[in-house]
Parts: C-alpha cells; structure tokens; sequence
C-alpha cells in the first residue's frame, strides 16, 4: 500500500520498521514531526525530553541496554547534543543508534544556517541523506543495519524540503524486535584515556572500511544518460537537479554523505567533460573532490546562502532562463509572522516596553518581542543565552544598568537550559532579573509538553517540574508568580525585582492562545464614539486591529477576545460584543 | 506533463487542510505526488505557501515562478505575492478577503491598491468572498473548503471523488459544515 507522507512521517515509520524500541528527542523544525508520529507506534517508547543532550544521552543508553534506538533534532539542537555524539563515536552500539538530524537551508524557521554534514566528519559517524518521503523510510532502515554491522552510531540528514514535503511511501511491517543481550563490556563502554586510545585505532579503521562500503554501496547510485556533463548530488538538490536537467546529464547521486567515496567519484568524472557538484550550504562534497584531485564546478558558481532552486541550476548548467512570469513591484509589503491575536508573550512586552528595560531575549514565539511595534527585545543567541548573557552583561556595565535589564525566556527553554545559566547568576553574586514566560506549552514548535506542563508526549499525566521550587532551590530567594494580562500588577511586579539587589525570578503565567482550553468570551470591539483615535491600542502590535481612513476597527475573525487591549485603553473606548 | 498548484494564504486560515484534502484527491487518482508544506515560525501569521504537484513523476516538490499552473490564494495581498509564480494564461483563485500585514498596521507600508484589477489583467481570475459563503455554511474557518470545493469544479475528478475525501480528510465533528461550504464553492 503507498501513503501519501511527510518525510518526517516516513522517518518515523522506518524506525518503526526496523524495530525500534526507544526514541528520546527534543523538538526543533524542522525535525519535530518524526517524534510526534513515533507516538502513532504504541510499540516504542517516545519521551520528549529536557534537551537535545539528554535525549542523545538516553537513545546512547539504550542503545548499549541493547534496543534499538533514535534521538531527532533540528541542526542546531547537534551543537546542545555533540558532546555525547562525539564520545558515543568510540563506544558505537550494540541495538542500532541513529541520530537524525535536520537542516534549515533558507532558515525558515532557525536561527543560523549550518551544515551538518560536517559534524559527521567532525565526529566520524557515518551520515545518510534521503532526498524523498520513500527514501527517508527506506535509508533508515538501511542506518540501523549499518549502525549495527559498523558498530557505529548513524546520522540521517534532512533539510526542510526533505522534512517538510509529502510524498509516496510504500508501507511495510515491523521486523523482529527483540533486544540483544546486555554485556558489561569496560573497554567498549567506559570511555577513559586508556580505553578510549584503543577504540579511537578501532574508529579509524571503521572509517575505512565504511569508505570501502561508499564504493559499491547501493546508496550511492550512478545515471548514466551518456552525457558529457556529470552532476554530483545529494538529498534534496538531486530532485532539483533532477526537475532541471531531466535526462541531459549522468548522475551520481550520494545516499551516502559521509564518508565519501573516493574511486566511485574519480571513475565518473573521468567519463565526463565538466562536472558539476550540486549542494545546498557549504562546498562538503566540492572539498571532498578538491582534495581526491577532481575538478569540479561548484560553489563559484552556485551560492553558499539559502536553497537551490531547479531554475538556479537550469541557468548555470544549461544556460536556461525560467519561464516567463509576471514582475512584481518591489513595494509590496511583507508579512512577516507576527506574535498571535491573544498571545501573553504581547502583554509582557508592552509593560517591559513601557518601562524602558533593556532586554535579554531568547529562542521561542516570543524572539517576535524584536519585531515592530514592540521592538522590545535587544539580543537572541541561542537556548538558554538570554540568562546567561543577562550575567555578563550586568557584570560589565554595573549595578545602574543591571536595574534596567532582564532577560525573558519561555517555560519550553528554561528548562532546556536556562536553569544552568540562572545557577551562574546566584552562585557568581549577580543581581539580575529574569522573567519566565511560562504559558504552559512548547509554543514555538508546535504545541509540545514538556516537564513543567504535567503531561507527557502521549498526553498521560505526569509529575510536574514545580518552577517555583526550583528557582528557590538553586538559591534563588525572590520568586514571583504574576499575570502579564494584569497589566498595572505586573508592571508594579517588573519595577519592584529589577529594583532588587539580589537575584529575582518573575513567573509570568498565562497560557498559550492556542491551547484548545484557552476560550475567552466575546470579542473586542471600538465603541468609536468613545474613542479618541490615540491609538495606543496600535502599540501592542495586535495583528486583529487596524486602522483605515482614520478609523480603527477589530477584526472579529481574528479578535480571540483576549482583551489586553481593552485593559491599556485610556479612554475605555474598547468594549467586549 | 505535471499539474502545479499553489496554495497561498497567512498563517493560521487553514491552508495545510486544504492541501491535504487536494493531495488525498489526487492520490487516489494513481498519479505520482509531492506536496511541501511550510510549519513552524512562519506559521504565526506570516505569509504561508504549499506546493502540490502531481502528474506521471515528480521531482522537485517545489514550483518555480513561471510555473503554476493554479494558484490558489486565501487573501489578496498574498495572490499578488504569488502571481509571478503564475504561468502564463495560468488559473487563479482569490478570496478577496483582506488582512493586514503588520508593516501596514505599524504604518510602516501600505496595502497596496487594485490587486484584483492586477490579477485580472494577468490571469483567469475567480475573486470570490469565501469569508461569506464559509459562514453562509456555518463557520468562517471553512474559507479553505469553499476555496477547494471552486478549484474541484474546475478540474477533472469527479465530484464524488472530492466529497468522498472531504469525509476521509476531515474531522467528524466538522464534516456537515465543510461538505456544505464545499458544495457552495463548487457551485459557484
Ligand atoms: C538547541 C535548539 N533546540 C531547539 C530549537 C527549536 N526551538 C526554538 S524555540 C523552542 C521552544 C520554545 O518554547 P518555549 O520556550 O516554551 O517558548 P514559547 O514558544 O512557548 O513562547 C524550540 C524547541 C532551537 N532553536 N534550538
């Protein structure tokens, strides 16, 4: 039977194919849908966890305890993840491991645009790269073979198109299941100087005999359309290629990225006149056949920024324009994605706004805080940073601006790897304050539990991260808990901790707008005898009001009736329907 | 040759359902088919854009400009952003609903006048006010089916086929609501 399926849907059923038993990843897009539809398997255990690293750190457990296991991430969630990667290299596997993780060329939803394909090398695992739903399903059973003949944990790389788009997938069964044996096994699994010399002889030899493997394995295949042109390729450029070149030139496409072969790559290029290496990001394969002595046309000609496009090939290879197509003006405004209509994140920000704070930002729905109206947040960096950043700003420029300063971070990311950062403060004498938008969900990617949300990623009740104690355990002794929809209390609130001389956690607790308990009554609406036209309503950056020849007007199929608005109005010129 | 069809709109109007109802419909029509989605930040709001191909074999699940065959827009000012991926002579299907981007409601820009007049003069357009019909059926959410139930009158599966994977692709809850906007698009 063939479905219609994501290539992350395709991910999850190969895993489920292969027998997997266990996979512990933490979200990130583009690569968050493989562990929701694992949930579809009541067959594996899925959890999200905390981070990136722990959730390597638990799929490398049960690995060794014998099942078969994965961890996901998006690209940048392998930086959080490379210190178990890297060691776990030594160690390799005992049920299959496998890593995936995924790319975000064109950055459409990530904050940098890194290759991952150069930690594979950086950590000599092995990387596979699927270029359709069909693939995905079928390179990851291949990597749980791999994984276990090599003894070596496996990448699979994806990249948004790859993840993001559906196609057809032949549907299969799930083979045996059951786990090996469990060995203590000092040598291969305490990874101390003197048994990590031995096994890092054993991962170069693993390499070698993988690189044996890329010279005939069925992953890396040849098209030969007896063209003098060859074109190199991998995931989702070969479908690009393939879309603009069709028939006129041979293939050699890469299933396998890492590591790459060495006489497959020279005996196609002897065959050809001018080669071609076709790959999104940085020159990984162009270096490759650089320094094995082939010359090939690639990133001079093609771009190290954002994604491919078949018509980008068509013009370099071919001398191709596109079709011809209508121009537009460059005027036409842009939509950029905007906070929600009832989003508390917007309540913050108009009060952190007000009062004049230089703030601290982090990763999640509320990194909007930087774009206009609001234009709230001064720095985003990474999870986590806007704690630990906060530190060292405060260190630099002093009490006085310490007073003026506070960092913003969501539950999701407090818990990823804010807490560390609020540690530094209290244990290293700083006084800063930082805000908690704790709206009881993982709002950026999607809507996913995480600890302090009570339930796990199947929906069963669990124990809940109570952040309060926390925050007092690690020393902190000034925690607040406050509604940013109360807005004259929590305004009092902000004024009050950042005065402080001392460390301070505000809890601004609201939940998400989207969350299907959410249900506010009626919309809002301008009673527009009242109001004055200050618009001061405009500020919060509201994508439901607006304003036409003067006048301003809600829209009520945005409107969720949150009534932030209504609460800043100074004329009471807002009323609910 | 493939059929192209784009589906544009903001963030948050339903789109995803809409390409799933036409990629469940051809599906089953044994064609080769790829549909990208977009999710995540650009979601909240932003403008949003899914691509459907199909046809004997498809490569890239992208369309490039120049090669849309429909488009399919779920507000204005996203049509006008999506016509040079128009082809020639090619379809397009707007509600003529219209919604603010924030740099228009900061004052930042301005919306831009006439789209429609500019879609006219540069496609086979159909402007309807789906807002209208979706409520006429019983919810303004389902601006998605009416939109699709005027693309399935334009294309060669059978009306059957299309209610048959309305009542596949969506919710229990729901299917009354949407097979009525659905027959209203597709009686237009
Ligand atoms: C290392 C890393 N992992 C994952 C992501 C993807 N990501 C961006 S924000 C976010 C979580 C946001 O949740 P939360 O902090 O609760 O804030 P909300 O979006 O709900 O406001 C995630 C998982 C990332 N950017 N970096």
């Amino acid at each position: 039977m063939k479905k219609l399926m994501l290539g992350n849907a395709a991910i999850a059923q190969g895993a489920y194919e292969a027998g997997v038993r266990l996979v512990s990843s933490y979200p990130g897009t583009p690569s968050t849908e493989i562990t929701e539809n694992i949930v579809k398997y009541d067959e594996i255990f899925v959890e999200w966890a905390p981070n990136e690293k722990v959730a390597a750190e638990v799929a490398i457990g049960a690995s060794i305890a014998g099942g078969r296991a994965m961890s996901c991430c998006k690209h940048v969630g392998l930086n959080v993840m490379a210190d178990p990667v890297f060691t776990v290299s030594y160690i390799g596997s005992n049920g299959g491991l496998v890593f995936c993780v995924a790319d975000d060329p064109g950055m459409h939803s990530s904050q940098n645009e890194q290759d991952s394909r150069h930690y594979a090398k950086a950590a000599k695992i092995l990387m596979l790269e699927p270029s359709d739903s069909s693939e995905c399903k079928e390179f990851t059973k291949i990597a749980y073979e791999l994984s276990e003949k090599y003894d070596t944990p496996a990448f699979i790389r994806l990249s948004t198109r790859v993840s993001h788009s559906q196609s057809l997938v032949e549907i299969g069964t799930r083979a045996n299941d059951e786990i090996k044996d469990y060995k203590k096994d000092i040598p291969k699994h305490v990874m101390m100087p003197a048994m990590a010399v031995k096994r890092h002889v054993l991962v170069e030899e693993r390499t070698q005999k993988l690189i044996e493997y890329a010279e005939n394995c069925p992953l890396n295949t040849i098209e030969d359309n007896g063209s003098k042109i060859g074109v190199i390729t991998a995931g989702i450029s070969y479908m690009y290629a393939k879309e603009a070149l069709g028939d006129s030139v041979n293939y050699l496409k890469l299933g396998m990225v890492y590591p790459l072969p060495e006489k497959l790559i020279k005996d196609f290029a002897a065959k050809c006149d001018k080669v071609f290496v076709i790959e999104e990001l940085d020159p990984f394969i162009e270096e490759h056949c650089n320094n094995i002595g082939v010359k090939v046309c690639g990133k001079k000609n093609f771009t190290l920024l954002g994604e491919y496009t078949p018509e980008m090939i068509a013009k370099v290879v071919l001398n191709k324009d596109g079709a011809e197509r209508y121009e537009l003006q460059s005027d036409i405004p842009a939509r950029p994605p905007v906070l929600c209509p009832g989003c508390p994140h917007r309540a913050t920000f108009y009060v952190l706004k007000k009062l004049g704070l230089t703030v601290s930002g982090d990763i999640g729905c509320y990194t909007l805080g930087a774009a206009a109206p609001l234009q709230s947040v001064d720095t985003t960096i990474c999870m986590g940073a806007s704690v630990s950043a906060a530190h060292g700003m405060a260190k630099i420029r002093g009490e006085e601006f310490n007073k003026k300063l506070v960092s913003v971070i969501g539950d999701s990311t407090f818990m990823h790897s804010g807490i560390t950062g609020l540690v530094d403060i209290v244990y290293n004498k700083g006084a800063n304050t930082v805000i908690i938008l704790d709206n009881s969900i993982t709002g950026m990617t999607g809507h996913q539990d995480n600890p302090t949300t009570g339930k796990t990623i199947r929906g069963e009740a669990t124990k809940q991260t109570n952040l309060i104690s926390l925050c007092k355990a690690v020393g902190v002794e000034r925690v607040v808990v406050c509604d940013p929809f109360d807005v004259k209390a929590f305004e009092a609130v902000v004024k009050e901790e950042t005065a402080a001389d001392e460390p301070s956690v505000i809890i601004a607790q609201r939940p998400c707008a989207l969350l299907k308990s959410v249900k506010y009554e009626g919309k809002c609406k301008i009673d527009q005898d009242k109001c004055k036209k200050c618009k001061k309503c405009m500020s919060i950056g509201c994508p439901a009001i607006s304003v036409h020849d003067g006048t301003v007007s809600i829209d009520p199929s945005q409107c969720n009736g949150c009534g932030l608005c209504i609460s800043i109005c100074p004329f009471d010129a807002i009323v609910k329907e | 040759m493939n059929t192209n069809i784009m589906i544009v709109g903001v963030g948050g109007q339903g789109t995803l359902l809409a390409s799933r109802i036409l990629g469940n419909c051809v599906l089953g029509e044994g064609y080769d088919v790829k549909v990208s989605e977009v999710h995540g930040m650009s979601q909240r709001g932003g403008s949003v854009v899914t691509y459907l191909k199909y046809g004997e074999k498809v490569y890239s699940p992208i369309i490039g400009k120049g090669e849309a065959d429909v488009i399919l827009a779920f507000e204005q000012l996203e049509a006008l952003r999506a016509l040079p991926y128009l082809k020639k002579g090619g379809k397009i299907i707007v509600n003529t609903q219209k919604i603010d981007p924030m740099p228009v409601i900061t004052g930042a820009a301005s919306y831009p006048e006439g789209i429609l007049d500019t879609l006219e003069e540069n496609a086979d357009l159909t402007a309807v006010d789906a807002m209208d019909l979706a409520s006429r059926a019983g919810n303004i959410k389902a601006v998605n089916v009416v939109l699709i139930g005027i693309l399935a009158k334009t294309s060669e599966i059978p009306y059957e086929k299309w209610v048959e994977t309305i009542r596949s692709t969506v919710p229990e809850k729901f299917l009354d609501v949407n097979l009525k906007a659905f027959d209203l698009g597709y009686s237009i």
